[in-house]
Order: structure tokens, then C-alpha cells, then sequence
């Protein structure tokens, strides 16, 4: 029974990363129709640049206090993320909105590919120890240990959801947002300017991201300059799972698909006698889909945008 | 074009190909590796091209099946299987050596089964969700992969499999016949042709079969039915094609190019091991189709070739230049390369949304019947 709620504590808080970036997959799906495969280097470059920040003020400034530290890193990051998602939309997606569908795909995946190997250039392609700022401090929850970051993980995703539902569904962008999803050439005729909100969007999806990126990173304690890649793919997955372009869905999705991998991982071993073991557990995410797309092929909850956001 | 230049044009090319890998050998085993490992992606590009191409399914998993052709042949021509299982072992006491008339259709075969059992599923789906199923596919098999040394060791985990055979052409035990061992040269006289250059001319062989089946169904009834699936579905199924029937045989039919280039991979190799095909490598292949231009075989080639050779002459340039004490060990010759990969791919696309060598015609199924281009 502490195995499960163990495993139940550690799926909501990979949940609770997965749905953030699963949010900026569907964000962009929902819009503009594109797989923006790079949006997990986003993540990667979030967490590294947060990282660099955090070494570079420990240097310049020992006394401050981690909290501060990690909040302004991750806001500097933050920054720089969005700023670069921005210009990825303009330079490369732009430009190729009226071309075959295939076309912003290619140079989606090739954005990737850029963003991962511009990172291991700039900071080399070694794992680098992510500092503890935060005192982790366990909690016994029934027999299951949750620490005080995997509160701060839940809570800063309790967050951003709230913040995020709010800018959709109460305010003029929000509204804009579901218009240009809906149909972006009768959003235009009224007034609203799809390529603005096409950039809010990427930049959106860029902050939730980054957030994403220096959680992963604070939880596991390390970052590299592939470490975007496999959460980037489980988060699509995520989102394809709860229904693309839909916003509920990719938050259902993204902590279903967190608890299935955590519980699927912690019972592999045991259900199967040790035969399989837990490095099964990336599996995990693609059977389930699989699964219910030949059931469901519109996601859990379906995929439009408009109706739900 | 008339016909007696176009008969001079084919005439030049085929000669240009045959002396091609003997001139290059005479420069070292290096640049006809190269040219193997650009037609081993041909015959991939243009098995992923049926499937993308022609009836617009975009899979994301292809190398599932070269993986599945090369583990395949892994299995069959290397001491693994018999170092392993006791009970093999008493079976075949030599191993399994199979011969390549047997392993050509068998690996076909078996990758053209799965490409249909893993294309069933996914009928339902369209576009983008296709695409991702695909890639959970090739991941799936991937993992399996890298795990199935236990508690079976069946693929040897991420050691993966070494030792196996190369291919030897026209053996005949019965008549004594030695054959020809492509692991080793051959000499024709004075004149010594090196294994590289010998496996040159078996994938050369084994692309332009390919070539001509692609352009064969391209202009079958099967073939303009997959783009009529491709250019509307709805539309296809309202005329009366079987779009489910269809869509599978294009699954299959791509599944077993990519099957035989993994057979040819491994026997080439001699080695295979996971990491050969990584999710990258997927995405490779379909760049190569949709830089080169979608749904037309001579882009589809030019794309092939392009991807597959240029990276290895910048390895050849940043070993020469010695990019990497230059720029302080930062860019090494596989950094340079993904660079440029990246690059190339987001500039073409920008440059040429459509490929590099577009098909003239958008959709052949659009054409009316009879309307044949004018020479």
C-alpha cells in the first residue's frame, strides 16, 4: 500500500510537469495545427539557462538566499525562453503557415535538432549537478515520503493552471485565443490579429515550459542538453492523449499519463515476477496511447479547442 | 525530351554508376563506404515514400522495420542464437548461415506482415495523430530491443548483436560452386575489387529494383488510389476504393523496403546494436523524403543522397581542417554534422516548402484519365 501512494505522489508530480508542457503542445496545435516538436528543447533551454544563472549568482553573490535565487533564475529564464520561442515562430513557422503541411514539420524537428545541438555546444554536452535551493524536506503522507519541493512542484502547477485558465477564458487575449483557433480568418474580420496572437501563444507555451524545465530539473538534480527530448514526446503524447488543441485535456492527460507511468513501473516488476523490470516504464506512455487512440481516436475529451477552453 | 536522347541519358547514368565505385575506390574504401551507405538510405527513402509519399500516411516509426530486418538477419547469420540456446545449439551446431535468396524475401516478408499488424490499429487516425502513433511504435521496438536480454537473451540487449556473416552470392554446396563472399575481395585478374565495392553493386542492384517498382505502382491503379487517399480520403471512399485495404498494403508494401535494407544493413555492418535505430534516424528518413520532394522518385533519391553522404564529407572536412582543436573541442565532426542537418533542414523547407525536386504535378490522381503528359 506505501508502494502505491508512493507511486501515486511521484506520478502527480511527473504528471504535473507533463501536463505544463503538454499545455504548450496543445496550445500551438489548437491554433495552428503544428506538432512544434521543438517545444521540448524550450524546456531544455528553460532549465539550462536557469541552471547557468544560478551558477553564475552563487559566484557573484554567496549570501543570497535559495529561494530568491531560484525564483529570479527561473524568471530571467523565463524571459529568455519566451524570447526565443518567439523568434522560432517568426523565423521558421511563419513563413511556411500557407505551405504544405508537411513543410512546418520538417522544420519543426529541424529546430529541435538546432536547439539541442546550439545547447551542447554553448554548454558542453556533460550532465551538470542542478543545485538543492530549496531545503528538501520529507513529509511521511500514510507511509509515503513527499518532500518539500514535490509540494512546491504541485503548487507552482496548481498555479500556473489557475493563471493560465484565467487569461483563456476571462480576458480579451484568452478570448482572441479561442477565436483564432475556432477559424483565424473570421477571427481576423473581427478585429482580432492572428499573428499576435499566434506569438502570445509561443510565448505562453514558452514560460509554462520553462517552469516545467527548472521543476524537472530541481526534482532530479541534473541537466543536460538532451533532457528536453524524451518529456518533450511523453508531453505531446500527453496531449494527444487527453485531445489535442483542448486545454482540460492536456492537463488530464498529462498527470494520467504521469500516473500510469509511476504505477506501471512500481508494479512491472512485481506483476510479472521480475520477467520485465521498470526501464519498461518509457513504454508505458506509447501503449497507452496506442490504446486509446484505436478506441478513442480523439482523445479522452475530445479535441476542439473553442468548445472547452 | 525525344526518345533517343532520354535512351542516351539512361545509357550514360547506368555506365556512370557502374564505374563510379571503382573510381572512388581506387581514392580509398572510405568514399565507396559512403556511397553504400547512401544507397542503403535510397532503398529506406523510397520504401518511407510509399508510405508518405504516395498515400500520404506520415510515419514517424519507419525504422522500426529496418530494425526488425537487421535484427532479423542478426539473428539468422551470426553464432548468437546458438552460443545462447543449448537446443539451437544441438539443432545447428554451424548456426543458421543463412543464404541471401532466402534472406531477402524472408526479411521482406516478415517486415511487410508487421508493417500491416502495426498499421491496423492506426486506421482510424489521420495526420498528426498517425504521426505520433507511429513514433510510440518505433519506440516500443526500440525499448524491446534494448531490454529483451532478459530474462531470454534474445537481442543481446544494448551490446547487441556482432559477428555476423556478410553475404555470399551464387553458392551452390551441391555443385561445389564456392560463390562470392562480399565480406572479402574478388579478384578478376590483375584487377582486385574490395568487398566495400562489391556490397556497392548488390544495394545498386537492389535500389533500382526498388526504383522500378515504386515507378511501376506509382502509375498502377494501387498507385493512384493511395493519392487519391492522400489528396482527400473521403472523396477515395466515396469512389469506391477500399481506403482500409488500401492503406495497409501501403504499410506493408513500405514496411518491407525497409526490411530488406535492414538485412542488407546488418549483413554490411556486421554488427547491429539499438542505437542504430534511435527515433532520429526515423526522422532522418523522412527528411529525406520531404527534402528531396515528397511523392517523386528522382527527389525522393536526390534527398536520400544528399542527407546520407553530405554529413560523412563533413567528417571527412572537420577531420581534415581539424575543426576540433580549432574551436577548443566545442565542435567535434558529429556536432558539425547535427548542425548541419538542423540547418539544412529548417533552410531548405524555408527556402523550398515543397522539396528540393518537387513532382511537376501536384497529384497524378488529379489528372484526367487518359491525359498522359505531353512528351
Amino acid at each position: 500500500m506505501e508502494i502505491l501512494l508512493q507511486q501515486i505522489i511521484n506520478g502527480l508530480v511527473l504528471g504535473s510537469m507533463y501536463a505544463l508542457v503538454a499545455l504548450g503542445y496543445t496550445m500551438v496545435y489548437g491554433i495552428i495545427n503544428l506538432i512544434n516538436f521543438a517545444h521540448g528543447e524550450v524546456l531544455m533551454v528553460g532549465a539550462l539557462t536557469s541552471w547557468a544563472i544560478i551558477v553564475g549568482m552563487q559566484d557573484a553573490m554567496p549570501g543570497l538566499p535559495g529561494w530568491v535565487m531560484l525564483l529570479g533564475s527561473t524568471l530571467i529564464a523565463c524571459v529568455v525562453a519566451a524570447t526565443l520561442n518567439f523568434a522560432i515562430e517568426k523565423i521558421a513557422y511563419r513563413p511556411l503557415r500557407n505551405s504544405p503541411k508537411l513543410a512546418p514539420l520538417i522544420t519543426a524537428i529541424g529546430m529541435s535538432l538546432l536547439l539541442q545541438t546550439l545547447a551542447m555546444i554553448i554548454f558542453k554536452p556533460n550532465y551538470k549537478p542542478y543545485p538543492t535551493l530549496l531545503p528538501a524536506k520529507p513529509f511521511e503522507v500514510g507511509g509515503a515520503v513527499i518532500t518539500s519541493t514535490q509540494i512546491m512542484i504541485l503548487a507552482l502547477t496548481a498555479v500556473s493552471l489557475a493563471v493560465l485558465t484565467y487569461l483563456v477564458n476571462y480576458t480579451r487575449l484568452g478570448r482572441a485565443m479561442r477565436a483564432t483557433a475556432e477559424n483565424p480568418r473570421v477571427a481576423a474580420l473581427m478585429g482580432v490579429r492572428p499573428d499576435t496572437v499566434i506569438s502570445a501563444t509561443f510565448i505562453i507555451g514558452a514560460v509554462l515550459a520553462t517552469i516545467a524545465g527548472v521543476m524537472y530539473a530541481s526534482n532530479y538534480g541534473t541537466v543536460q542538453h538532451t533532457m528536453g527530448f524524451l518529456p518533450g514526446l511523453k508531453a505531446f503524447t500527453a496531449a494527444v492523449f487527453g485531445g489535442i488543441g483542448n486545454l482540460a485535456g492536456a492537463v488530464v492527460g498529462g498527470i494520467l499519463l504521469g500516473l500510469i507511468e509511476a504505477i506501471g513501473s512500481g508494479y512491472i516488476g512485481i506483476l510479472t515476477g521480475g520477467v520485465l523490470g521498470s526501464h519498461y516504464a518509457d513504454i508505458f506512455a506509447f501503449i497507452v496511447l496506442i490504446g486509446v487512440l484505436t478506441l478513442r481516436p480523439s482523445g479522452l475529451l475530445g479535441e476542439r479547442v473553442a468548445d472547452r477552453a | 525530351m525525344d526518345k533517343q536522347k532520354k535512351l542516351v541519358v539512361w545509357a550514360v547514368s547506368a555506365v556512370a554508376l557502374l564505374v563510379l565505385p571503382l573510381l572512388l575506390q581506387s581514392m580509398g574504401n572510405f568514399w565507396v563506404r559512403i556511397a553504400d551507405t547512401a544507397l542503403l538510405y535510397v532503398l529506406l527513402a523510397l520504401g518511407l515514400n510509399i508510405v508518405v509519399g504516395y498515400a500520404g500516411l506520415l510515419d514517424l516509426g519507419f525504422v522500426a522495420f529496418f530494425a526488425i530486418g537487421a535484427y532479423m538477419y542478426g539473428l539468422m547469420a551470426s553464432p548468437h542464437l546458438s552460443s545462447t540456446f543449448p537446443w539451437f545449439a544441438a539443432m545447428f551446431p554451424d548456426g543458421l548461415h543463412t543464404s541471401v535468396w532466402l534472406v531477402i524475401p524472408l526479411g521482406a516478408a516478415i517486415a511487410g506482415v508487421l508493417g500491416i499488424l502495426l498499421g491496423a490499429p492506426t486506421l482510424k487516425l489521420r495526420g498528426d495523430y498517425l504521426a505520433i502513433v507511429t513514433l510510440g511504435f518505433g519506440e516500443i521496438i526500440r525499448v524491446f530491443l534494448n531490454n529483451l536480454d532478459h530474462p531470454v537473451n534474445l537481442t543481446n540487449g544494448p551490446k547487441g548483436l556482432g559477428q555476423i556473416d556478410s553475404i555470399t552470392l551464387f553458392k551452390f554446396d551441391l555443385f561445389g560452386i564456392p560463390g562470392i563472399n562480399l565480406g572479402r575481395f574478388l579478384d578478376i585478374g590483375e584487377y582486385r575489387i574490395n568487398s566495400v565495392t562489391l556490397y556497392y553493386y548488390l544495394f545498386l542492384a537492389l535500389a533500382v529494383v526498388s526504383l522500378i517498382i515504386c515507378h511501376r505502382l506509382e502509375v498502377s491503379r494501387i498507385g493512384r488510389a493511395w493519392m487519391a487517399i492522400r489528396e482527400d480520403e473521403i472523396a477515395a471512399k466515396a469512389m469506391g476504393i477500399n481506403t482500409r485495404n488500401m492503406k495497409l498494403l501501403a504499410f506493408g508494401m513500405g514496411a518491407t523496403f525497409g526490411g530488406v535494407s535492414g538485412v542488407m544493413f546488418a549483413a554490411f555492418q556486421g554488427f547491429v546494436s539499438p542505437e542504430s535505430f534511435s527515433l532520429m534516424e526515423s526522422v532522418m528518413i523522412v527528411a529525406m523524403v520531404v527534402l528531396g520532394g515528397i511523392g517523386h522518385l528522382p527527389g525522393v533519391i536526390l534527398g536520400a543522397v544528399l542527407l546520407s553522404a553530405l554529413p560523412e564529407v563533413l567528417r571527412w572536412v572537420s577531420g581534415t581542417f581539424d575543426l576540433q582543436s580549432v574551436t577548443g573541442g566545442r565542435l567535434d565532426p558529429a556536432i558539425l554534422r547535427q548542425l548541419l542537418i538542423a540547418l539544412a533542414m529548417i533552410i531548405v523547407m524555408l527556402l523550398r516548402p515543397r522539396g528540393l525536386w518537387p513532382s511537376p504535378e501536384h497529384g497524378k490522381a488529379l489528372r484526367q484519365n487518359g491525359a498522359r503528359a505531353q512528351p
